[in-house]
């Protein structure tokens, strides 16, 4: 199929959005910095948990969900401060600013392409959190939870990475300003992981507050953001 | 109008003003620079030689003022003007993990440009780094990094080009690859801008030169019809006047 002079494969592969995506990919299959550093934390924590509450049928119910996310949402803390940490260096971050799209287009990429990266870093840590706390391997009512709730974060994560990366102190200033405005996200995960995980029904519809939470930071994280990068 | 073209000036900047905190960098700044020529901005450290071009490149918001490029308001037309100018700047914008190919295929696809490596292999030809392309950006010399970062600033052929102390770290060969890229950009419906220290590049690239001092323009002068001693003169007379 054609559009005008270029193929609908020109117009993907040439998009901006995708070329952002794809350059952060490259870039992190040659340094590794996001996967190695997120997945091991996430581990350690999920280790580290298991034998510190030691789980039983009657308490696994409690406990899990809270160690599920603190494992990625802390882990995805460490990789969103990469995120711009590699745009500030060399003036890359002019680099990106000079190119003729919208700050939008340069911030959902950057979302898009941590959002990938945190969502293998849970496709992998996955299966060990579930070997290490005894529940099933297969939880299809986790996926939207784990998709939304990743969503939030990385909406959250990317727009205050962005402003920590011009700080001194931007591995404390991260945590610091994300945490607080990501918490009704990070609570709404931790609720719904639990019925998702071992059944049962929420008091709350925590999914469609997911939802809720991650339209309304959406659009005003790529707000935001535009103002954000201009001096 | 279409850019390039036509009687509106290729830089047009009025009572452009701005501060970083109590500090004003540029103070109602006036400056015009016409298509097919080469305007070399000189000054001291810190005049706004490179706060002038941040806001020229849509970098940076003016506090006040007004900026037109290649007849585009950078105010309400930035990603028109930002498609209409190459940059080259102290920083190399260059991802150090990626190559040399793979850098300029990436600032390619964030222009939407056709023809990537055909583009690709001519721009690298031009500046000298056709063997290099594989090679990634962290293991380039800095003289070679320069090039690599000179051709990111051609290679959606510009109208304009905004050079900030392009000359730094090039070697002599790299420095007349430079002065011919200059040279061959002053063209109709091209124009370039440069800041620099050096006088005697600016005497021989320059058609004009403006002399910034605490964030104005204090001087301005073409180069073709005023003796070298002239514009030498002066040149001292305001960088001396301004530190």
């Amino acid at each position: 199929m054609t559009i005008g002079r270029r193929t609908v494969r020109d117009w993907l592969v040439g998009a901006p959005l995708l070329a952002i995506i794809w350059k952060d990919i490259l870039l992190e299959t040659r340094t590794k910095d996001f996967l190695v550093a997120v997945l091991v934390f996430a581990l350690i924590v999920i280790v580290v948990f298991n034998f510190a509450v030691d789980p039983t049928p009657a308490t696994v119910g409690l406990v899990a969900p809270g160690a599920l996310w603190i494992s990625f949402v802390f882990g995805g803390v460490l990789g969103l401060a990469r995120s711009f940490a590699v745009e500030k260096e060399r003036g890359n971050m002019h680099g990106l600013l000079l190119a003729p799209v919208g700050r939008d287009t340069i911030y959902f990429g950057k979302m898009l392409a941590s959002l990938l990266f945190m969502l293998v870093v849970e496709a992998i840590a996955f299966p060990v959190f579930a070997v290490m706390f005894n529940i099933p391997m297969s939880a299809p009512g986790f996926i939207p939870v784990a998709l939304l709730a990743t969503l939030g974060i990385a909406t959250v994560g990317t727009l205050f990475s962005a402003m920590a990366v011009n700080t001194r102190a931007r591995e404390v200033m991260l945590p610091l300003l994300f945490l607080p405005v990501a918490l009704p996200a990070i609570v709404a995960a931790v609720e719904s992981t639990g019925p998702a995980l071992f059944g049962g029904a929420n008091d709350v519809q925590w999914l469609p507050f997911l939802g809720v939470f991650d339209a309304i930071f959406l659009v005003v994280c790529s707000v935001v953001f535009s103002f954000v990068v201009e001096d | 109008m279409a850019a390039g073209t036509g009687s509106t000036p290729a830089i047009q900047v009025e009572g452009l003003s701005k501060a970083y905190g109590r500090t004003t960098v540029l103070d109602r700044l006036d400056l015009e620079a016409s298509w097919s020529e080469v305007l070399v901005l000189l000054g001291p450290n810190g005049s706004g030689k490179t706060t002038l071009i941040k806001a020229l490149a849509t970098l940076t918001k003016p506090d006040a003022g007004q900026v037109r490029v290649c007849g585009l308001d950078a105010a309400r037309s930035g990603a028109g003007v930002r498609r209409l100018i190459g940059v080259v700047t102290h920083e190399p914008m260059l991802y150090a993990d990626l190559t040399a190919q793979e850098n300029l295929r990436f600032f390619a696809r964030m222009f939407s440009l056709d023809r990537i490596e055909e583009r690709i292999a001519r721009i690298a030809e031009t500046v000298g780094m056709a063997a290099r392309l594989g090679q990634r950006v962290g293991t380039l010399s800095h003289g070679m990094q320069k090039r690599l970062s000179i051709a990111r600033a051609l290679l959606h052929e510009p109208c304009l080009l905004l050079l900030d102390e392009p000359e730094s770290g090039l070697d002599q060969e790299a420095l007349a690859l430079l002065e011919a890229i200059i040279k061959a950009h002053a063209a109709p419906g091209r124009a370039v801008l440069m800041s620099t220290h050096n006088l005697d590049r600016a005497l021989a690239l320059g058609h004009r030169m403006a002399v910034l001092s605490r964030g104005k323009v204090a001087y301005q002068e073409s180069l073709k019809t005023t003796e070298p001693a002239a514009v030498r003169a002066a040149y001292l007379r305001y960088t001396r006047a301004a530190t």
